[in-house]
């Protein structure tokens, strides 16, 4: 069977080498109008973290000076710093670590080990990712129902539940995550010496994925540091000085909330100075964190 | 090595099958471990059929047949790995000194401590080389320092590996070359002294230098440990095993002396695959 | 290698595996963990609902419409603030779903190698910030701007216009729904972008090289065979950013003016659930009506919450296998 090669083969009309052109030209106008609204697109976002972080650090330098880790929060006028407010809030958001993430590689150890693929695995997956992203103001408001109007008044304990129930499936995530990407082999080797499971979970499974897990429980950190509603209603805050986790208990979101609000310009510029406190401490362990989870890979 | 097709004589004077050199012939040992009408399954498919034959002692045993057709999988009863997943069993005998591998009542992790196995891919865990040693020790004995070191000098020495690593114990294992890595994970194996040492084809990840010397290593450890060898390269079988069996489909078509096998197999499809007709 | 490898991950076999105490103990407190969970989850919307109760039962199913809000008479009503949230919520989602769309084309297909990493890292950590400094720079720098440039440029321009002019009406106090929604957007936009360049990522290079094959630009590629591609976890990620704009408290509650009326002009002042509940909770007495008022709002919020991030992880399902 001959093929006919002749021009009158392909039906239809000739391929115009000036529609081609012309299509051509139309094509790539829009293509660099798009590209340029995207370049534009991603300076705005850039913008506005760049306007973000000037306005702290100009704001919140001007602000800073000793006294706001020395001194305690005092009324307007007199001076006063943060003192209280930075450690109240050190004390809940590691004990709400510490309380969070135990609790946090057990859920996640449990998807990733013994229940992958069962129904009740996802189950749990499921709500542990609806907890991850739930608003944190009605974990505030559960924690006042179950903690505060029982006990007859607000605490510091009150808050390191609220930050240790933020914290859990942030938890979960990253230790399900980690122990996941570990093969199925290396499990093998383990149990092929006679290993009972939970060893090779705890000192061959938990090792591998270390510095994973370690990733999440900085960001867990980070995200609860900043974390202003759920303290509204649980340790609400105190002006005075006090590490008694069964009274009310200051934090530095609490602090600049109460202060940023106020009608006062010394509170206001301490509450800049707060701000960019808790600005560099969060963005100093994401930074850690990725650095972390990178020099894995 | 010379190559034939079919039968033939080779320059050694060794009969050769398909092109397969076998080494001479060579009396099988009393059995280790008995296999008695064992089946497997993974769920409702039955991937193991009927299996019948011993594992003699302080011999190698080889395993051979295209992929999927059992081997790996019985491999993995003997140690009763497949307890891991749901819906995999195996019914029948599998008898070592008086117990059934694959009984309800059998102690798993003293099992695992009898019957070890190395595997494909080398599997280092992320300790130093010392503790990866030490782990399997430390499971089932309880030595002082020094006895533990002996242990382990004695472990690494026996996998051909000593001289390689004996100034940077402390270092870590994933440092190692890949060959380097199995050798390792031998040394892990054979350091809890166990009987058995079930080898899911330990070469293939590996370069040929560093097959080599694990074939020579294996053929040091039989001396012994009772070795039994899964592997789909059949030179290796040949190089290796004193016994060989072959399956296809789930069957265990034939088991016979290696020299036997790859000289005079019996039956068609024994034939065929040594021949490369298929597989 | 053999099939087992490649089935589940070793879970728990027959009891009788040589019966290892630590192994049931810590099986146990793992899988009692789960539970505790699941618990957490349910205790949350029991406890919210039975608080909440008493102004169900004062006001009845109106509660959620009613746009009273009177502490003095005891009339609350749900519908400001549930208006205000979706509001706020939606307005945000479309100001930043555009903005988070190019800056994930940008991040995957148009910036160079290098600044690849930068780029992308910098725009996670907008993410990481905290949600009351949002809520400061809002009031302190978006604000102001607005009431001195933005609002009245808007209201001289569009506010006589017929059909929507009614949208850009009100004094330029530089706060209100508008205002919240922008610092939302803000909030959201890494969120967005995030996902949509994991799932970009995520197409097989062939498909892309196909169609580039064919002589096509980049923006054709992304249109013609990525979006299509990613359709439904784009989606996925735009509900998740929803779901987070529902709930964010502190960025809007500075911003959005505390006014219990629903007002018609985007500029006008308003309230989202959050921010009621965070400002009128110092003032309610502990078993008051407008406790529970509040609490039975946050229920509210969580219904609203919940099914907008389960449709979210719905969509985004085949993301999370991968």
């Amino acid at each position: 069977m001959s093929i006919s090669l002749s021009a009158g083969a392909v039906p239809g009309p000739r391929k115009d080498p000036e529609v081609a052109a012309a299509l051509g030209r139309r094509r790539k106008r829009v293509d660099i109008i798009i590209r340029s609204l995207c370049v534009g697109a991603t300076l705005v976002g850039l913008a506005f973290l760049a306007s973000i972080l000037i306005t702290l650090t100009y704001r919140g330098f001007e602000a800073m000076n000793l006294r706001v880790f020395t001194e305690v929060t005092a009324p307007p006028g007199s001076e006063g710093g943060l003192l209280n407010a930075i450690v109240g809030s050190l004390i809940q958001a590691s004990l709400g670590t510490l309380i969070g993430t135990p609790i946090g590689m057990l859920v996640g150890t449990y998807l990733a080990e013994y229940a992958r693929g069962s129904k009740f695995g996802n189950l749990v997956r499921f709500v542990s990712d609806i907890l991850l992203s739930a608003p944190s103001i009605l974990i505030g408001l559960f924690v006042y129902q179950i903690l505060v109007l029982p006990f007859g008044g607000f605490s510091g304990w009150a808050g390191v539940v609220a930050l240790a129930v933020i914290v859990i499936p942030v938890v979960v995530r990253t230790t399900e995550d980690m122990l996941t990407l570990i093969p199925n082999t290396l499990r093998e080797a383990v149990i092929g010496l006679g290993s009972p499971k939970w060893k090779m979970i705890v000192f061959i499974c938990w090792k591998s994925a270390l510095s994973g897990i370690i990733t999440g429980i900085l960001l867990a950190i980070a995200r609860v540091a900043g974390e202003t509603a759920p303290l509204l209603f649980t340790s609400l805050g105190n002006n005075a000085w006090s590490v008694d986790l069964t009274k009310p208990m200051a934090s530095l979101p609490i602090a600049i909330y109460s202060m940023a609000g106020s009608p006062f310009e010394d509170w206001i510029a301490l509450a800049w100075a707060g701000a960019l406190l808790i600005t560099l401490g969060v963005l100093s362990l994401n930074i850690l964190a990725r650095t972390l989870l990178r020099g894995r890979k | 090595m010379s190559s034939t097709t079919e039968t033939g004589t080779t320059e050694t004077g060794n009969q050769s099958f398909g092109g397969v050199q076998a080494r001479s012939e060579v009396a099988l040992n009393p059995p280790r471990i008995a296999i008695k009408n064992l089946d497997f399954f993974y769920g409702d498919n039955r991937a193991l059929k009927s299996i019948d034959f011993n594992i003699p002692e302080r011999q190698v045993t080889g395993m051979i047949g295209p992929s999927g057709c059992g081997k790996s999988t019985l491999l993995r009863v003997l140690n009763r790995m497949y307890s891991l997943y749901p819906g995999q069993r195996a019914t029948g005998e599998a008898m070592i000194d008086g117990m059934n591998i694959v009984g309800h009542d059998t102690d798993l992790n003293a099992l695992r401590a009898k019957i070890g196995m190395v595997f494909q891919k080398p599997t280092p865990f992320p300790m130093t080389i010392y503790e990866n040693i030490a782990f399997g020790i430390r499971l089932h004995e309880k030595l002082s320092r020094a006895q533990m070191d002996e242990r382990i000098e004695w472990a690494l020495s026996r996998a051909a590996i000593w001289d390689e690593v004996k100034d940077r114990l402390d270092a870590s294992a994933l440092g190692l070359s890949g060959g380097q890595q199995q050798r390792l994970c031998i040394a892990r194996t054979i350091a809890v002294r166990p009987e058995v040492i079930l080898f899911d084809e330990p070469t293939s990840a590996l370069d040929p230098i560093s097959t080599l010397k694990i074939e020579e290593l294996i053929d040091e450890l039989k001396r012994d440990f009772t070795i039994v060898i899964v592997t789909h390269n059949m030179q290796q079988a040949a190089r290796c095993a004193d016994q060989v069996a072959f399956f296809y489909l789930g069957e265990l078509i034939e088991v016979a002396p290696a020299a036997q096998m790859f000289t005079a197999p019996k039956h068609a499809k024994t034939q065929e695959y040594i021949t490369g007709r298929f597989g | 290698m053999s099939q087992a490898a490649t089935a589940a991950t070793p879970a728990h076999a027959a009891p009788r595996s040589g019966g290892n105490l630590g192994d049931t103990i810590f099986e146990w407190a793992c899988r009692g963990s789960g539970v505790l969970v699941l618990a957490l989850l349910g205790a949350i919307i029991v406890e919210l609902f039975i608080a909440g109760m008493p102004a169900f039962r004062a006001f009845g199913i109106e509660f959620l419409w009613s746009t009273d809000w009177d502490p003095v008479q005891e009339v609350f009503g749900a519908g400001v603030s549930i208006y205000g949230t979706i509001v706020t919520a939606v307005l945000a989602i479309l100001l930043a779903v555009p903005l988070a769309f190019g800056v994930a084309f940008y991040l995957t297909e148009l910036a160079p190698a290098w600044l690849r990493g930068p780029v992308g890292t910098a725009i996670e950590l907008l993410a990481a910030v905290p949600s009351i400094i949002y809520g400061m720079w809002g009031f302190f720098v978006i604000a102001p701007a607005f009431a001195a440039h933005l609002q009245p440029w808007i209201i001289d321009n569009f506010g006589a216009l017929p059909l929507i002019g009614f949208l850009f009406q009100g004094a330029p106090f530089g706060t209100g729904i508008f205002t919240a929604a922008f610092i939302l957007a803000i909030m959201i936009l890494p969120f967005i972008a995030a996902t949509m360049r994991d799932v970009f990522l995520q197409v097989p290079p062939v498909y892309k090289e196909s169609s580039y094959g064919l002589g096509a630009t980049t923006w054709e590629v992304m249109r013609g065979v990525v979006l299509p591609y990613t359709r439904v976890s784009v989606v996925g990620g735009i509900m998740l950013g929803l779901g987070r704009a529902l709930g964010e408290t502190m960025a809007v509650t500075f911003v959005i003016g505390n006014a219990n009326r629903i007002s018609t002009s985007l500029f006008g002042p308003g309230n989202t659930i959050a921010s009621l509940v965070a400002l009128e909770f110092g003032e309610s007495e502990t078993g008051s009506l407008k406790l529970a008022s509040l609490l039975a709002l946050g229920f509210i919020l969580f219904v609203l919450s919940f099914i907008v991030l389960a449709t979210s992880r719905y969509l985004l399902r085949s993301r999370l296998k991968a």
